[in-house]
């Protein structure tokens, strides 16, 4: 079996309506974050202490909240937890030396006698530690940013490597908005899949570009434009496989892979998605229009 | 078939039969049930885990704790070495309280990992590791000390209140004050005390209120202090742990004065053992019975003797444990005891923390993660499900999309999961990578990407045949052609799994680990050993039409 051999889609004749596109989903982001005041940060960089707790029967988060009141955390978030017997309790203190799990523990197993509570995770990030795990979580993703760019410029010209960046950043970004459109927190594994994305989405446009390396050389005398376009027709079978085949899977770690994972799973099934867009209608593309511009202005020059 | 592809089949052969081999430990292990495990004998058991994949605390269950040690405030000399007494004492303690394979280690120049895994009472290792357990044996000032501080406190006291304009008004006229009245506006203090059996007590409901009082105070100042050296407290203040319920009914709790100078400290201790029966007035509650060294022994034998009648404090982290009256004098030789109203869990890691000798200094938890067994268990269940079902699907897109190449690509896959398996079990590191839950995630995600190796080889090898080559052309072009690219785009996947490898910590690392095994592994599975299959079937059986 085959599918999409032998085709011309004109991928760079769309290219003004993927910009909007990009566009208007990074602002949609942008938005939602700048409404929220910036990303939600899980305990692992805001410090605080959670818990997920499991009932022996089916509870209500309102029980959960009146109990927490009663002992003075009535700010801790209470979030459902795969089915109504499970909980994930935040509360944004970590102070050293108070065992906030047993007062917790006791809070719920006092007010609910007949549904006692089972702590099946526990985690305390003090404040110093969620500053430092920022840090390296920062500094990790620039210096993966910045090998990266200069791999790709040994590999390539400097204006592929712009391309390449470009699209990648543009993934983060739109995930780090459906991120905060849908309400979920960047955790460490959250940052892992960030740079999976990264990876990922430069995996799918190297493939590209080396078609492109290639089509230049053997299709000589032809536009850069024209080029571009038949390389990436070309790539486009292997381009899709592989974007389903990673897609199936994540699907799965996504959809069957439990809740503690989920996501995870959700930042990598974006970016795949996302990855295999952006290096179809980003980043060719913005080195078309590089090259585009640089041609016009060395026949404007000649002219003269 | 030529020299170079006969070592290349040999080649192939030994790698994934080798796996196999080492990874079949890992599916013995996991595939034994808790029965049989139990009926194992231990040493068989143990070397069978030895060999096989070790699962991450995410994924077996345990606690994951960071300790900052507080270094400042120690002198010079002892900061130095603060860090290896620390990590020995902690692994004392960790011995004793039964955890099969902790892991203690130093992190940075103040911080202490511990991991415990399958551990099943957190809070209570959390206690017992956290503690300073600074044990020491201090006089108690008779009657007499006490009116001193607590005059000289009263005295403080007021000072500061009238200061803060908190003193009452003035009586006005000839209002008579009572004689209570009176006392508690000259001592505001003492008079809130009672003495009973010669010590000082406040009832539980102003415990807090002296706290907050003395914290306004500049104690070193305010204590009577040495002779000839005013600024140093010849006293210091400590709370009982228990409380006591007087004859008025009330619960009290015991402010006792003790002499700053201990007689001796936990260093002296040999040996803590709890022993029920210590205390004549409670004989089912445990104590901890402590065993003192020679010299100890003698200090010991010397101040009883000096001090019959005398309160001697036990006090643990600036918390009197026990303050038992000194009735006669106590023999060296002769064990101390602590008691009071523990519970045996109590008692068992008091002595525990005693045997284990003191923090060198006080720590505080910065980190913490906690996985229960259940939820190790459910996420091993749920990732292993998620592999399955995500492997049968891209098996059978594999079969549909490319045929016989499909089901070469699906072997190359499956000889990639037996060596990331065997890799994570065999390599020669300490520790031994661990398999976490994104772990095992990125195992996942390397079904998805490994095959595409095999995508782009087996797209090109379609377009060369579509070019008119002959299959043992399209195979060689494909494969050279198609090399440089997988090359270039894993290059760029390692270099994100590298900077995570060195950044990550736990699980995220484990993640890392698994991603870039299952790519270094995908390079040899999915380019050697499936061209080494072509090569077969087209060379050696000559087969002329490639289902691709």
């Amino acid at each position: 079996m085959e599918f999409l051999v032998g085709t011309q889609f004109n991928f760079l004749g769309h290219r003004r309506a993927a910009f909007i596109l990009s566009v208007v989903l990074i602002v949609a982001g942008a938005i939602s974050l700048f409404v929220q005041g910036g990303p939600k940060l899980g305990i692992d960089f805001d410090g605080g202490t959670l818990l997920q707790v499991q009932f022996e029967r089916a509870i209500d988060a309102q029980d959960i909240r009146d109990a927490l009141a009663d002992v003075g955390m009535g700010d801790a978030e209470i979030q459902r937890f795969g089915g109504n017997r499970e909980a994930i309790i935040r509360v944004a203190q970590a102070e050293e030396g108070i065992d906030l799990t047993g007062v917790i523990l006791q809070a719920l197993n006092e007010a609910n006698p007949d549904n006692q509570a089972e702590v099946r995770r526990e985690e305390l990030v003090g404040p110093t530690v969620g500053r430092e795990l920022r840090a390296k979580a920062t500094n990790a993703i620039l210096i993966a940013l910045v090998l990266i760019l200069a791999y790709i410029s040994i590999r390539f010209e400097f204006k592929f490597a712009v391309g390449a960046v470009a699209a990648l950043v543009h993934d983060v970004a739109i995930t780090l908005g459906m991120f905060s459109l849908t309400g979920r927190e960047i955790s460490l594994p959250v940052i892992a899949a960030f740079l999976t994305i990264v990876g990922y989405s430069l995996n799918d446009t190297i493939v590209i570009y080396d078609r492109i390396r290639e089509n230049r050389r053997k299709l000589y005398g032809r536009s850069f434009t024209d080029i571009v376009n038949t390389s990436l027709n070309e790539s486009l079978s292997r381009t899709l496989v592989t974007s389903l085949t990673t897609l199936l899977v994540v699907l799965c770690i996504f959809l069957f892979g439990g809740e503690v994972i989920k996501d995870f799973a959700f930042a990598l099934m974006v970016g795949v998605v996302v990855g295999t867009y952006s290096s179809l209608y980003v980043a060719s593309p913005l080195v078309v229009e590089w090259q585009v511009h640089a041609d016009a202005r060395k026949r404007r020059r000649h002219r003269k | 078939m030529t020299s170079s592809m006969r070592w290349r089949t040999l080649l192939v052969i030994v790698v994934v039969l080798l796996s196999a081999w080492k990874a079949s430990y890992t599916f013995r292990f996991f595939s034994l049930s808790d029965d049989e495990r139990a009926q194992m004998p231990a040493e068989e058991l143990a070397a069978i885990e030895n060999q096989s994949l070790r699962l991450g605390l995410d994924l077996q269950g345990g606690m994951h704790l960071v300790l900052e040690v507080d270094k400042e405030g120690l002198p010079e000399d002892e900061a130095h070495d603060a860090m290896d007494r620390a990590l020995e004492v902690i692994s004392n303690r960790i011995d004793q309280f039964g955890v099969s394979e902790p892991s203690i280690q130093q992190e940075g120049d103040n911080r202490i990992i511990v991991q415990l895994p399958g551990l099943q009472d957190e809070q209570r290792a959390k206690r017992l590791i956290g503690r300073t357990a600074l044990l020491e044996f201090i006089p108690v000032e008779p009657p007499s000390g006490i009116d001193i501080t607590f005059r000289s406190i009263d005295a403080a006291l007021l000072r500061v209140m009238e200061e803060a304009g908190e003193l009452p008004p003035e009586p006005e006229g000839d209002v008579q004050l009572s004689e209570t009245e009176q006392i508690a506006r000259e001592r505001p203090f003492s008079s809130r005390s009672v003495y009973y059996s010669n010590l000082a007590m406040f009832p539980v409901e102003d415990v807090e209120w002296v706290d907050e009082q003395l914290a306004r105070l500049d104690l070193n100042d305010v204590l009577p202090s040495k002779e000839g050296e005013p600024g140093v407290p010849r006293v210091r203040l400590g709370w009982g742990a228990e409380d006591w319920t007087l004859p008025d009914g009330q619960e009290y709790r015991a402010l006792y004065v003790l002499e700053d100078e201990p007689i001796m400290t936990g260093s002296a201790v040999v040996s803590a053992d709890v022993r029920p029966g210590l205390d004549a007035d409670r004989p089912n509650s445990p104590g901890v019975s402590l065993r003192l060294t020679r010299q100890g022994g003698r200090i010991f034998a010397e101040h009883t003797a000096d001090h019959v009648g005398d309160y001697v404090a036990m006090v643990l982290d600036g918390k009197v444990q026990s303050a038992p009256i000194i009735e006669t004098r106590i023999p060296a030789g002769r064990p101390a005891s602590i008691t009071g109203s523990f519970t045996d869990e109590e008692a068992r890691d008091l002595a525990i923390m005693l045997r284990a000798g003191k923090l060198p200094a006080p720590m505080r938890v910065i980190e913490e993660r906690t996985v229960g067994p259940s939820l190790g268990r459910d996420s091993i269940t749920l990732g292993i499900r998620a592999m399955l079902i995500g492997g049968v699907l891209v098996l059978l897109f594999m079969l549909v999309y490319y045929k016989a190449a499909g089901a070469v690509a699906v072997g190359a896959l499956v000889a990639n999961l037996l060596v990331i398996v065997a890799l994570m079990a065999g390599l020669p590191v300490n520790p031994r990578p661990a398999l976490t839950l994104p772990g095992l995630a990125g195992i996942i995600l390397t079904i998805g990407m490994a095959v595409d190796a095999n995508v782009l080889i087996f797209e090109r090898v379609r377009e060369e045949l579509r070019n008119q080559k002959t299959i043992r052309a399209a195979i060689r072009d494909g494969y050279e052609r198609a090399f440089m690219t997988i090359m270039d785009a894993n290059v760029t996947t390692l270099i994100a799994a590298g900077v995570l490898l060195r950044f990550g910590t736990g699980p995220v690392k484990g993640f890392a680990v698994t991603l870039s095994l299952g790519i270094l592994a995908s390079m040899f599975t999915a380019i050697v050993a499936t061209r080494v299959v072509f090569d077969l079937v087209t060379i050696r059986w000559n087969v002329k039409h490639l289902s691709i």
